[in-house]
Protein backbone atom coordinates (compact mmCIF):
# COMPACT_ATOMS: atom_id res chain seq x y z
CA UNK A 1 0.00 0.00 0.00
CA UNK A 2 3.01 2.29 -0.02
CA UNK A 3 2.50 4.18 -3.09
CA UNK A 4 -1.04 4.11 -3.04
CA UNK A 5 -0.94 7.75 -1.02
CA UNK A 6 1.01 10.42 -1.24
CA UNK A 7 1.49 13.30 1.04
CA UNK A 8 2.89 16.19 0.57
CA UNK A 9 4.32 18.08 3.53
CA UNK A 10 4.85 21.20 1.79
CA UNK A 11 1.56 21.65 0.89
CA UNK A 12 -0.28 24.55 2.41
CA UNK A 13 -3.01 22.21 2.92
CA UNK A 14 -3.30 20.94 6.42
CA UNK A 15 -2.05 17.10 6.93
CA UNK A 16 -5.37 15.57 8.55
CA UNK A 17 -7.21 17.03 5.38
CA UNK A 18 -4.76 15.10 2.91
CA UNK A 19 -5.14 11.82 5.11
CA UNK A 20 -8.79 12.22 4.66
CA UNK A 21 -8.45 12.77 1.36
CA UNK A 22 -5.97 9.91 -0.05
CA UNK A 23 -8.13 7.58 1.83
CA UNK A 24 -11.58 8.70 0.09
CA UNK A 25 -9.54 8.21 -3.49
CA UNK A 26 -8.26 5.58 -2.59
CA UNK A 27 -12.13 4.51 -1.94
CA UNK A 28 -13.05 6.09 -4.84
CA UNK A 29 -10.80 4.28 -7.23
CA UNK A 30 -11.62 1.04 -5.93
CA UNK A 31 -8.32 0.25 -3.92
CA UNK A 32 -10.37 -0.32 -0.95
CA UNK A 33 -13.60 -1.92 -1.81
CA UNK A 34 -17.14 -1.56 0.06
CA UNK A 35 -16.99 -3.73 3.50
CA UNK A 36 -13.58 -4.31 3.28
CA UNK A 37 -11.37 -3.26 6.20
CA UNK A 38 -8.77 -0.10 5.61
CA UNK A 39 -5.19 0.33 6.71
CA UNK A 40 -5.01 0.97 10.26
CA UNK A 41 -4.04 4.02 11.61
CA UNK A 42 -0.77 2.30 13.28
CA UNK A 43 0.27 1.42 9.65
CA UNK A 44 -0.78 4.81 7.90
CA UNK A 45 1.06 6.70 10.92
CA UNK A 46 4.15 3.88 10.35
CA UNK A 47 4.76 4.05 6.54
CA UNK A 48 4.40 7.53 6.17
CA UNK A 49 5.85 9.04 9.35
CA UNK A 50 2.42 11.03 10.13
CA UNK A 51 1.59 11.22 13.74
CA UNK A 52 -1.40 9.03 14.72
CA UNK A 53 -3.20 11.74 16.01
CA UNK A 54 -3.54 13.53 12.77
CA UNK A 55 -4.45 10.14 10.86
CA UNK A 56 -7.02 9.97 12.97
CA UNK A 57 -8.17 13.23 12.65
CA UNK A 58 -8.20 12.19 8.77
CA UNK A 59 -10.05 9.13 9.87
CA UNK A 60 -13.22 11.04 12.21
CA UNK A 61 -13.61 12.81 8.83
CA UNK A 62 -14.51 10.20 6.74
CA UNK A 63 -16.09 8.56 9.27
CA UNK A 64 -18.17 11.91 10.32
CA UNK A 65 -18.98 11.92 5.97
CA UNK A 66 -20.52 8.33 6.43
CA UNK A 67 -17.85 6.88 4.38
CA UNK A 68 -16.36 4.40 6.79
CA UNK A 69 -16.84 2.41 10.23
CA UNK A 70 -15.41 1.74 13.09
CA UNK A 71 -15.73 -2.12 13.82
CA UNK A 72 -14.95 -1.94 17.58
CA UNK A 73 -11.39 -4.03 18.51
CA UNK A 74 -11.64 -4.33 14.33
CA UNK A 75 -10.63 -1.59 12.73
CA UNK A 76 -12.00 1.10 10.42
CA UNK A 77 -14.28 -0.65 7.32
CA UNK A 78 -15.48 0.99 4.31
CA UNK A 79 -19.01 1.76 4.25
CA UNK A 80 -21.52 -0.03 1.29
CA UNK A 81 -22.54 3.08 -0.53
CA UNK A 82 -19.14 4.71 0.26
CA UNK A 83 -17.91 4.68 -3.61
CA UNK A 84 -21.29 6.34 -4.56
CA UNK A 85 -21.65 8.98 -1.76
CA UNK A 86 -18.20 9.76 -3.49
CA UNK A 87 -19.29 10.21 -6.89
CA UNK A 88 -22.39 12.48 -5.88
CA UNK A 89 -20.24 14.77 -4.04
CA UNK A 90 -17.47 15.12 -6.60
CA UNK A 91 -20.64 15.68 -9.30
CA UNK A 92 -22.09 18.25 -7.30
CA UNK A 93 -18.41 19.96 -6.89
CA UNK A 94 -17.25 19.17 -10.47
CA UNK A 95 -18.42 22.69 -11.59
CA UNK A 96 -16.90 25.06 -8.52
CA UNK A 97 -13.49 22.26 -9.16
CA UNK A 98 -13.11 22.40 -12.69
CA UNK A 99 -14.87 24.37 -14.92
CA UNK A 100 -14.94 27.89 -12.73
CA UNK A 101 -11.16 27.31 -12.80
CA UNK A 102 -11.46 26.44 -16.56
CA UNK A 103 -13.42 30.18 -17.77
CA UNK A 104 -10.92 32.20 -15.21
CA UNK A 105 -7.76 30.84 -17.25
CA UNK A 106 -9.65 30.72 -20.16
CA UNK A 107 -9.91 34.48 -19.46
CA UNK A 108 -6.35 35.04 -18.54
CA UNK A 109 -5.70 33.48 -21.49
CA UNK A 110 -8.27 35.50 -24.07
CA UNK A 111 -9.41 32.32 -25.50
CA UNK A 112 -13.52 32.76 -25.95
CA UNK A 113 -16.50 30.62 -25.39
CA UNK A 114 -16.64 29.34 -28.78
CA UNK A 115 -13.36 28.26 -28.70
CA UNK A 116 -13.39 26.59 -25.49
CA UNK A 117 -16.25 24.72 -25.91
CA UNK A 118 -14.73 22.94 -29.21
CA UNK A 119 -11.50 21.99 -27.07
CA UNK A 120 -14.15 20.31 -24.74
CA UNK A 121 -15.20 18.57 -28.05
CA UNK A 122 -12.00 17.97 -29.12
CA UNK A 123 -11.37 16.17 -25.30
CA UNK A 124 -14.55 13.66 -25.39
CA UNK A 125 -13.26 12.68 -29.15
CA UNK A 126 -9.82 11.95 -27.86
CA UNK A 127 -10.60 9.00 -26.10
CA UNK B 1 2.43 8.51 32.34
CA UNK B 2 5.03 11.24 33.40
CA UNK B 3 4.97 14.93 33.41
CA UNK B 4 7.67 17.01 33.03
CA UNK B 5 8.29 20.76 33.90
CA UNK B 6 10.79 23.42 33.91
CA UNK B 7 10.42 26.06 35.66
CA UNK B 8 12.68 29.52 34.75
CA UNK B 9 15.84 27.65 33.36
CA UNK B 10 18.70 29.78 32.65
CA UNK B 11 22.05 28.66 32.09
CA UNK B 12 25.06 30.42 31.81
CA UNK B 13 28.64 29.68 30.82
CA UNK B 14 30.57 32.26 32.09
CA UNK B 15 29.61 35.63 30.58
CA UNK B 16 27.58 34.26 28.03
CA UNK B 17 23.97 33.40 28.66
CA UNK B 18 23.02 30.12 26.79
CA UNK B 19 19.14 29.60 28.09
CA UNK B 20 17.04 32.77 29.39
CA UNK B 21 14.26 31.55 31.62
CA UNK B 22 12.82 28.65 29.80
CA UNK B 23 9.38 27.45 31.23
CA UNK B 24 7.48 24.73 29.71
CA UNK B 25 5.65 21.41 30.56
CA UNK B 26 6.04 18.51 28.71
CA UNK B 27 2.49 16.56 28.05
CA UNK B 28 2.29 12.75 28.85
CA UNK B 29 2.64 10.63 25.17
CA UNK B 30 3.23 13.52 22.91
CA UNK B 31 5.67 13.89 20.14
CA UNK B 32 7.44 17.72 20.37
CA UNK B 33 9.80 19.09 18.00
CA UNK B 34 12.91 21.24 19.38
CA UNK B 35 13.22 23.59 17.05
CA UNK B 36 16.32 26.34 16.58
CA UNK B 37 19.27 26.91 14.87
CA UNK B 38 23.25 25.48 15.82
CA UNK B 39 23.42 27.01 19.24
CA UNK B 40 20.42 28.16 20.08
CA UNK B 41 20.65 26.09 23.43
CA UNK B 42 18.84 23.00 22.27
CA UNK B 43 21.58 20.49 23.77
CA UNK B 44 22.39 22.54 26.77
CA UNK B 45 18.33 22.32 27.84
CA UNK B 46 18.35 18.76 26.88
CA UNK B 47 21.60 18.42 29.07
CA UNK B 48 20.00 20.06 31.96
CA UNK B 49 16.47 18.12 31.63
CA UNK B 50 18.33 14.85 32.04
CA UNK B 51 20.20 16.41 34.82
CA UNK B 52 23.98 15.92 33.25
CA UNK B 53 24.48 19.14 33.47
CA UNK B 54 23.02 21.78 36.32
CA UNK B 55 20.91 24.74 35.48
CA UNK B 56 22.46 28.38 36.68
CA UNK B 57 18.92 28.82 37.86
CA UNK B 58 15.62 27.35 38.01
CA UNK B 59 14.34 23.58 38.07
CA UNK B 60 12.88 20.79 36.39
CA UNK B 61 10.41 18.37 38.24
CA UNK B 62 9.69 15.14 37.16
CA UNK B 63 6.27 14.05 38.17
CA UNK B 64 6.57 16.89 40.63
CA UNK B 65 9.92 16.10 42.11
CA UNK B 66 13.29 17.71 41.43
CA UNK B 67 15.27 16.07 38.83
CA UNK B 68 18.57 16.85 40.98
CA UNK B 69 20.53 13.78 41.65
CA UNK B 70 17.04 11.68 41.99
CA UNK B 71 17.50 8.48 40.29
CA UNK B 72 14.03 7.33 40.65
CA UNK B 73 12.68 10.52 38.65
CA UNK B 74 15.80 10.38 36.17
CA UNK B 75 14.51 6.90 35.28
CA UNK B 76 11.56 7.80 33.90
CA UNK B 77 13.51 10.13 30.98
CA UNK B 78 16.24 9.48 28.85
CA UNK B 79 18.21 11.17 26.59
CA UNK B 80 19.89 9.97 23.39
CA UNK B 81 23.13 12.19 22.53
CA UNK B 82 25.82 13.17 20.24
CA UNK B 83 28.14 12.75 23.33
CA UNK B 84 29.42 9.07 22.71
CA UNK B 85 29.11 7.69 26.39
CA UNK B 86 30.93 3.92 25.98
CA UNK B 87 33.55 2.66 26.49
CA UNK B 88 34.90 1.84 22.98
CA UNK B 89 36.21 -1.62 23.26
CA UNK B 90 32.36 -2.36 25.01
CA UNK B 91 30.36 -4.60 22.33
CA UNK B 92 27.28 -3.93 21.18
CA UNK B 93 25.17 -6.48 23.25
CA UNK B 94 27.23 -5.60 26.39
CA UNK B 95 25.82 -2.14 25.99
CA UNK B 96 22.60 -3.08 25.68
CA UNK B 97 22.96 -5.22 29.13
CA UNK B 98 24.93 -2.10 30.68
CA UNK B 99 21.39 0.27 30.03
CA UNK B 100 19.38 -2.84 31.19
CA UNK B 101 20.81 -1.88 34.90
CA UNK B 102 19.48 1.45 34.66
CA UNK B 103 16.54 0.92 32.94
CA UNK B 104 15.71 -2.31 34.19
CA UNK B 105 12.29 -2.44 32.04
CA UNK B 106 15.12 -2.31 28.59
CA UNK B 107 13.09 -4.47 25.87
CA UNK B 108 16.17 -7.01 24.73
CA UNK B 109 13.58 -8.62 22.02
CA UNK B 110 12.48 -4.91 20.36
CA UNK B 111 16.63 -4.30 20.65
CA UNK B 112 17.35 -7.58 18.85
CA UNK B 113 14.58 -7.10 15.91
CA UNK B 114 16.25 -3.57 15.40
CA UNK B 115 19.63 -4.51 14.92
CA UNK B 116 18.33 -7.01 12.82
CA UNK B 117 16.89 -4.50 10.83
CA UNK B 118 18.84 -1.96 10.83
CA UNK B 119 22.33 -4.45 9.49
CA UNK B 120 23.48 -3.76 13.09
CA UNK B 121 26.31 -6.95 14.11
CA UNK B 122 25.76 -7.29 18.30
CA UNK B 123 29.29 -8.68 18.59
CA UNK B 124 30.97 -5.36 17.11
CA UNK B 125 32.95 -3.23 19.98
CA UNK B 126 31.67 -0.04 19.72
CA UNK B 127 34.68 1.74 18.65
CA UNK B 128 34.55 -0.19 15.37
CA UNK B 129 31.23 1.23 14.21
CA UNK B 130 30.92 4.13 12.00
CA UNK B 131 29.40 7.27 12.51
CA UNK B 132 25.99 6.16 11.24
CA UNK B 133 26.09 3.13 13.51
CA UNK B 134 27.26 5.04 16.20
CA UNK B 135 23.88 6.71 16.21
CA UNK B 136 21.40 4.13 15.46
CA UNK B 137 22.68 2.44 18.29
CA UNK B 138 22.15 4.97 20.23
CA UNK B 139 18.47 4.93 18.62
CA UNK B 140 17.88 1.69 19.30
CA UNK B 141 18.59 2.01 22.92
CA UNK B 142 16.31 5.00 22.75
CA UNK B 143 13.35 2.99 21.69
CA UNK B 144 14.45 0.35 24.07
CA UNK B 145 14.57 1.34 27.16
CA UNK B 146 11.13 1.91 28.76
CA UNK B 147 10.95 5.61 30.15
CA UNK B 148 8.37 7.24 29.89
CA UNK B 149 10.31 10.73 28.02
CA UNK B 150 13.08 10.18 25.49
CA UNK B 151 14.58 12.83 24.42
CA UNK B 152 16.36 12.53 20.81
CA UNK B 153 19.20 15.24 20.48
CA UNK B 154 20.14 14.83 16.03
CA UNK B 155 19.01 10.74 16.36
CA UNK B 156 19.68 10.70 12.14
CA UNK B 157 23.24 12.39 12.50
CA UNK B 158 25.44 10.22 9.93
CA UNK B 159 22.20 8.12 8.65
CA UNK B 160 21.64 7.61 4.94
CA UNK B 161 18.08 8.32 3.73
CA UNK B 162 17.27 4.91 4.19
CA UNK B 163 18.39 4.09 7.23
CA UNK B 164 16.36 7.78 8.53
CA UNK B 165 13.16 6.63 6.91
CA UNK B 166 13.83 3.33 8.89
CA UNK B 167 14.12 4.94 12.14
CA UNK B 168 11.15 7.06 11.79
CA UNK B 169 8.70 4.22 10.75
CA UNK B 170 10.14 2.67 13.45
CA UNK B 171 9.52 5.50 16.14
CA UNK B 172 5.87 5.60 14.78
CA UNK B 173 5.60 1.67 15.40
CA UNK B 174 6.77 1.79 19.13
CA UNK B 175 4.90 4.70 20.01
CA UNK B 176 1.72 3.13 18.82
CA UNK B 177 2.75 0.04 20.41
CA UNK B 178 3.81 1.79 23.75
CA UNK B 179 3.06 6.11 23.64
CA UNK B 180 5.05 8.14 25.64
CA UNK B 181 6.70 11.15 24.77
CA UNK B 182 9.70 12.45 22.34
CA UNK B 183 11.43 15.28 21.80
CA UNK B 184 13.29 15.46 19.15
CA UNK B 185 15.83 17.94 18.07
CA UNK B 186 16.77 18.21 14.46
CA UNK B 187 18.20 20.03 11.54
CA UNK B 188 16.27 17.91 8.68
CA UNK B 189 12.59 19.47 9.90
CA UNK B 190 11.06 18.46 6.56
CA UNK B 191 11.47 15.11 7.75
CA UNK B 192 9.94 15.43 10.90
CA UNK B 193 6.87 17.84 9.81
CA UNK B 194 4.27 15.16 9.90
CA UNK B 195 4.92 13.34 13.27
CA UNK B 196 5.43 15.87 14.91
CA UNK B 197 2.54 16.85 17.32
CA UNK B 198 4.14 20.08 19.03
CA UNK B 199 6.56 22.61 18.47
CA UNK B 200 9.05 23.88 20.38
CA UNK B 201 11.42 26.73 19.02
CA UNK B 202 14.53 28.11 20.76
CA UNK B 203 15.95 31.46 19.37
CA UNK B 204 18.72 32.91 21.33
CA UNK B 205 18.41 30.73 24.54
CA UNK B 206 14.49 32.01 24.29
CA UNK B 207 11.62 29.85 23.82
CA UNK B 208 9.93 31.99 21.63
CA UNK B 209 7.04 29.44 20.42
CA UNK B 210 4.80 26.37 22.05
CA UNK B 211 2.16 25.39 20.06
CA UNK B 212 1.04 22.25 18.09
CA UNK B 213 2.04 21.87 14.45
CA UNK B 214 -1.31 22.19 13.10
CA UNK B 215 -2.02 25.65 14.98
CA UNK B 216 1.24 27.34 13.92
CA UNK B 217 0.55 26.27 10.06
CA UNK B 218 -2.78 27.50 10.28
CA UNK B 219 -1.47 31.24 10.69
CA UNK B 220 1.31 30.98 8.40
CA UNK B 221 1.08 32.69 5.01
CA UNK B 222 2.62 33.39 1.96
CA UNK B 223 1.39 36.42 0.04
CA UNK B 224 2.95 36.40 -3.36
CA UNK B 225 2.51 38.98 -6.53
CA UNK B 226 3.96 42.14 -7.81
CA UNK B 227 6.20 43.73 -5.00
CA UNK B 228 3.49 46.99 -4.68
CA UNK B 229 0.51 45.02 -3.91
CA UNK B 230 1.88 42.56 -1.71
CA UNK B 231 3.44 44.92 0.56
CA UNK B 232 0.62 47.34 0.35
CA UNK B 233 -1.83 44.19 1.42
CA UNK B 234 0.74 42.70 4.21
CA UNK B 235 1.60 46.43 5.94
CA UNK B 236 1.31 46.66 9.32
CA UNK B 237 0.75 42.40 9.37
CA UNK B 238 3.39 40.54 11.80
CA UNK B 239 5.83 40.04 8.51
CA UNK B 240 8.42 37.67 9.26
CA UNK B 241 10.76 37.88 6.31
CA UNK B 242 9.89 37.87 2.13
CA UNK B 243 11.39 36.54 -0.87
CA UNK B 244 11.73 38.28 -4.03
CA UNK B 245 12.22 37.74 -7.73
CA UNK B 246 12.51 40.65 -9.94
CA UNK B 247 9.83 42.72 -9.20
CA UNK B 248 7.43 39.57 -7.64
CA UNK B 249 7.77 38.83 -4.55
CA UNK B 250 6.40 36.85 -1.43
CA UNK B 251 6.08 38.33 1.75
CA UNK B 252 5.97 35.71 4.94
CA UNK B 253 3.13 36.45 7.39
CA UNK B 254 3.02 34.86 11.00
CA UNK B 255 -0.37 35.82 12.81
CA UNK B 256 -3.50 37.39 11.79
CA UNK B 257 -4.24 38.56 8.56
CA UNK B 258 -6.48 41.54 8.09
CA UNK B 259 -10.20 40.01 6.90
CA UNK B 260 -10.80 43.76 5.59
CA UNK B 261 -8.09 44.13 3.16
CA UNK B 262 -8.95 43.35 -0.39
CA UNK B 263 -6.80 40.96 -1.60
CA UNK B 264 -5.94 42.20 -5.69
CA UNK B 265 -6.41 39.23 -7.91
CA UNK B 266 -2.49 39.19 -8.76
CA UNK B 267 -2.23 38.55 -5.62
CA UNK B 268 -2.22 35.13 -4.19
CA UNK B 269 -2.14 33.57 -0.32
CA UNK B 270 -0.86 30.20 0.54
CA UNK B 271 0.12 28.16 3.20
CA UNK B 272 3.88 27.64 4.07
CA UNK B 273 5.69 24.72 5.87
CA UNK B 274 7.06 24.02 8.95
CA UNK B 275 10.85 24.20 7.26
CA UNK B 276 9.90 27.87 5.60
CA UNK B 277 8.12 29.11 8.99
CA UNK B 278 11.61 27.82 10.62
CA UNK B 279 13.43 29.91 9.02
CA UNK B 280 11.94 32.79 8.43
CA UNK B 281 11.12 32.89 12.05
CA UNK B 282 14.87 32.41 13.01
CA UNK B 283 16.73 34.79 10.58
CA UNK B 284 18.46 37.49 12.68
CA UNK B 285 15.96 40.17 12.70
CA UNK B 286 12.99 38.83 12.61
CA UNK B 287 10.24 38.56 15.93
CA UNK B 288 7.67 36.25 16.97
CA UNK B 289 4.90 38.02 18.22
Amino acid sequence: MVMIMQFNFNSAEPLYLQVAEQIENAIFLGSFAAKEQIPSTTEISRDFQINPATVLKGMNILVANGLIQKKRGLGMFVLEDAQEKIRTKRKDQFFQDYIVKMVVEARNLGLDQATIQSLVERGFTQE
Amino acid sequence: MTEVTLNQISKTFGKQTVLKEISFQLKPNTIYGLLGRNGAGKSTLLNILTNRIPASSGEVQIDGQSNINNDAALGKIYLMSEQNLYPSRMKVFQIFRQTALFYPGFDFELAHQLTAKFGLNENLRFSRLSTGYHSILKDIIALSVDADVVLLDEPTLGLDANHRELFYQELMETYADRPRTFVISTHLIEEIAGLIENVLLIKDGNLVLNDSTENLLARSYAVTGPEKQVQEYTKGLNVIGHDSLGKLRSDYVFGKLDDERILPDTVSVDGIDLKKLFINLTNRESEVH
